[in-house]
């Protein structure tokens, strides 16, 4: 073998370890932030948790009744617009891609058992979550993201004010409450949108409609839905407060913060999502 | 004796960046600061100024060293009693931080409320009174983003001094403001520092304000504590032509009082040490 060729294979055998060793930092940087990630939304639960339970049994920290009801409003009322149009959508749309093929069997009434069992146990509350992410996931990081970035959050603490106690409990609150409330709205609109679709187009009795909604309807599937919509509120707050109370780098990081709140927040909706429906069906709920 | 109301002891500070290179930022810092005093801490850029006025407010915490505010080490302390003593000190941000979602007033009030029992009635006059104090009354309800650079700073200053401080902590005061502003911020530093009777510190890289305003001062560079003295021995180095300067660290020290192109500081390309340590850190 010529000198040449050595050095060629040598050089190539150097050029796949580099590789393989790039690779293997790069997965282990990867699966280290995701820990660190992990790590960091369970300490800050634990903040939001004591704090809340402080204020609520200490007389000298300040359950923040004025922040918690501007959020609710910020946070939910606003969003009801949006919630109302988007579920009543998701009815209509669900009740004409049923239809033809309920039809197909003479089972075109049943549609409405379908729809209470979809919105009220998973689209109601998947929907709106997904929808409250965008809406006020992003708006909750970017707006913490630039207390940071202007020294507000720091102003906080020079001031001994806790920024978990002062910005992020009411948010978070506020968040899960709202959402709770908001599913009971995107329920009713799912429903709405399926019943004037089904019986203005489809011509379904509307008696009849509403008769095979409230039988396939009992109350696990109303409390669940709420449960897991407490738990999607939960989430979305908490993941945008965690990544604005981390952003650096300017307006370039608060962009980035938002951008990741969104999309970290429907994967973690739909993986607990998934992970619930999985739990309630084990135990028959 | 005079018992310091900071003591700073051998404080060292080192940071992490993404690739797990760990630099060292602050060097065996040691420095006291007496009652009523103002205390003007100077340096270039990336010379550990910030950091160890974070490590001083307690939103840093140092890797080896101690900080004694009133004689407690505020370096061992949890978040409540760290909290205890941040109530006996103001801060003025490079910004003023002010919170942008409340009017002039509300930023000022909210020390009050959250930490007294005062009427809203009463906290209402403070509001007046601090207002009053840094000639911001006519902004009372205006929002941060209605204000010019040097108001927030004012702004910002009447949010530090309304729990009576002991201790007043300025960062870059006057960084981003003309100079007649910056005249004006300092002229205001002095006489709330007489007026009050708080001990003042103050960091900043702008030579004039820092001459018009210190008692004494230290000179940082690279993460170490060139010299501290009082104010006239720093004029004395300023003053002193370079040739006759000996000590290496004067001759540095002049450079920088002065604010030269060339010396010690400034490599054979005119490029400063300063800027080098802001691209590639300095340890």
């Amino acid at each position: 073998m010529s000198d040449r060729t050595l050095i060629k294979k040598e050089n190539s055998v150097l050029l796949m370890l580099r590789l393989i060793g790039r690779t293997t930092l790069g997965w282990y940087d990867k699966v280290m932030s995701g820990i660190r990630f992990l790590g960091g939304m369970t300490i800050l639960l634990g903040q939001i948790l004591w704090w809340t339970v402080m204020s609520l049994v200490k007389p000298d920290i300040r359950f923040r009744r004025p922040a918690l009801i501007y959020q609710m409003v910020r946070v939910g009322v606003r969003s009801i617009s949006i919630i109302v149009l988007v579920q009543m959508f998701i009815g209509i749309i669900l009740v004409l891609q049923m239809a033809p093929t309920l039809d197909m069997y003479g089972q075109l009434s049943s549609v409405a058992n379908i729809i209470a069992i979809a919105v009220f146990r998973e689209l109601g509350p998947l929907i709106t979550a997904v929808v409250l992410s965008g809406f006020a996931g992003a708006s909750i990081a970017a707006e913490i993201g630039a207390m940071v970035e202007s020294e507000e959050v720091k102003a906080l603490r020079a001031h001994a004010l806790n920024p978990i106690n002062f910005l992020v409990v009411p948010r978070v609150l506020a968040t899960v409450l709202m959402m709770i409330g908001l599913t009971v709205i995107s329920d009713v609109m799912g429903i709405i949108g399926g019943f004037t679709t089904a019986v203005g187009f489809l011509g379904i009795d509307s008696q009849v409609y509403l008769q095979n909604t409230q039988t396939a309807l009992v109350a696990k599937d109303f409390i669940t839905g709420l449960f897991k919509a407490g738990i999607f509120g939960l989430q979305i707050s908490m993941i945008a407060c965690y990544l604005g109370l981390r952003v650096t780098g300017g307006a370039v990081g608060v962009g980035k913060a938002t951008t990741q709140t969104v999309v970290f927040s429907i994967v973690s909706l739909i993986a607990t999502d998934c992970l619930f429906t999985a739990i309630f069906y084990i135990f028959g709920l | 004796m005079v018992t310091p109301v900071i003591e700073v002891n051998n404080l060292a500070k080192w940071f992490t960046d993404e690739n797990h290179r760990r630099s060292r930022v602050l060097h065996d810092v040691n420095f006291n600061v007496f009652p009523g005093e103002t205390l003007v801490i100077m340096g270039g850029s990336g010379c550990g100024k910030s950091t160890l006025l974070n490590c001083m407010i307690g939103e840093l915490h140092p890797d080896r060293g101690s900080i004694k505010i009133f004689e407690k080490d505020i370096t061992t302390m949890d978040e409540f009693s760290l909290n205890d003593i941040r109530k006996k000190f103001g801060i003025l941000f490079q910004s003023g931080a002010l919170f942008n979602s409340m009017t002039v007033g509300e930023n000022i009030a909210l020390p009050l409320q959250e930490h007294s029992e005062i009427d809203p009635s009463i906290i209402n006059i403070v509001v007046t009174i601090k207002l009053e104090q840094v000639r911001m009354l006519a902004h009372r309800n205006k929002i941060p983003s209605q204000l010019s650079g040097g108001q927030k700073k004012r702004a910002g200053l009447a949010r530090a001094i309304a729990l009576d401080p002991k201790i007043l902590f300025y960062d870059e005061p006057s960084a981003g403001l003309d100079p007649v502003t910056v005249a004006a911020i300092d002229e205001l530093i002095i006489s709330l520092s007489k007026k009050l009777g708080v001990t003042s510190i103050v960091v900043t890289h702008d030579m004039p304000s820092a001459f018009r305003i210190a008692d004494r001062m230290v000179m940082l560079h690279k993460g170490k504590v060139l010299k501290v003295g009082e104010k006239r021995e720093f004029e004395v180095l300023r003053d002193t032509p370079a040739e006759e300067l000996t000590d290496p660290n004067d001759q540095l020290i002049h450079q920088f009082l002065l604010g030269l192109g060339h010396g010690p500081l400034t490599d054979s390309e005119g490029i400063s040490e300063y800027e080098k340590i802001m691209t590639d850190g300095f340890i």
